[in-house]
């Protein structure tokens, strides 16, 4: 009786704070999944903006050491957004096929993502290859140090995504499209998007801003 | 008693879930983010290697840029929507981008202060000597 008071408002109140409702019982287990998931994302990315606050302070502390404007190329850093970002759609594209249950669809997004994810991480294997071998390595200067633990953080995240993508694809090949295998696909698709959202940081914090001073 | 009252409430949305759509509308969703995506990324590059514009205000653009983008992602990749579905995904969001903010602009702010009033030493025996 007490509800039909509440009941009028239901337009007005569009999340249901004042209605009376009955209680729906735990959410699915894909949400409650995904959810979890979703809030170790924000703590990793908590956990990067530490990173990007130490390189913030020691930006300028070069030790007589390079700058970063003289180390930086930025012809790499585009290759490596755009590889990146387009994987970062064919995920998405293998998550849709993955909800519509398509393995050849699955599989070639997958295999994509993967092959710019590696594209991505030789690139930047050979960037940090190149710079220690000309003697700038983490140990030259205080800027250096919080460059390689910043972006070889960001890329030791990239590799672990790698390995699970790949892990992914041999568990759609040998269990088929199981609830549990889609649950697992879905936080890995949160994932590599949530990668790219820190890279979006990396390059226009580190190498753009660096670059013009 | 009216059905209205007892209406069920719809579960909450998993992050990275859409609302019902066909497969072709979520194609176009992730299409035009990655153009969106494309094209802020291609500002952020020519903006921060250009002669053209003011050049105190380019780390700024730079910083507005990116976080246009990053909102890209989250809308178009992430689907983090506004509706009611969606609310304890916005709010796990929010708390952690104040954590970011509360680090990154905490450390910022103290540490340029600390620069400021702590000028290194052999300037500051050049200055009492």
């Amino acid at each position: 009786m007490t509800m039909t008071a509440t009941a009028g408002h239901a337009h007005a109140d569009p999340h249901h704070i004042g209605l009376v409702v009955e209680h729906p019982g735990p959410a699915p287990k894909r949400t409650v999944t995904a959810y979890g998931f979703w809030v170790f994302l924000l703590s990793d990315i908590v956990m990067f903006s530490c990173f990007f606050a130490a390189y913030a302070v020691l930006v300028s502390q070069t030790a007589d050491g390079p700058k970063g404007s003289e180390i930086f190329e930025q012809r790499n850093v585009a290759i490596e957004t755009v590889c990146l970002l387009l994987s970062s759609f064919t995920c998405g594209m293998a998550s849709i096929a993955a909800d519509v249950r398509n393995r050849f669809w699955f599989y070639l997004g997958m295999a994509v993502t993967c092959l710019l994810g590696v594209v991505f991480l030789v690139i930047e294997f050979r960037e940090f290859a190149d710079l220690v071998a000309r003697g700038y390595g983490p140990s030259r200067s205080a800027f250096l140090t919080a460059f390689f633990s910043l972006v070889g953080c960001h890329g030791l995240h990239v590799s672990a995504g790698v390995l699970w993508l790949l892990t992914m694809m041999a568990q759609v090949f040998a269990k088929g499209f199981r609830a549990d295998v889609l649950r697992r696909m879905m936080c890995f698709a949160l994932f590599w998007h949530a990668l790219d959202i820190i890279w979006v940081g990396v390059f226009s914090v580190v190498y753009l801003l660096g670059s013009g001073v | 008693m009216s059905d209205q009252t007892h209406m069920q409430v719809e579960h909450d949305i998993a992050p990275g879930d859409e609302e019902q759509h066909s497969v072709g509308e979520r194609i176009i969703g992730y299409v035009v983010g990655l153009g969106l995506a494309l094209l802020l990324t291609a500002l952020s590059f020519f903006i921060a290697g250009t002669d053209l514009v003011w050049q105190p205000s380019i780390p700024v653009a730079l910083i507005v840029l990116a976080i246009a983008q990053m909102g890209v992602h989250l809308v178009f990749f992430l689907h983090i929507t506004t509706g009611p579905d969606n609310t304890n995904n916005v709010l796990a969001l929010a708390f952690g981008l104040l954590v970011v903010f509360l680090v990154v602009g905490g450390t910022v702010w103290i540490m340029g202060h600390l620069n400021q009033n702590m000028p290194p030493m052999d300037q500051f025996i050049r200055m009492h000597s």
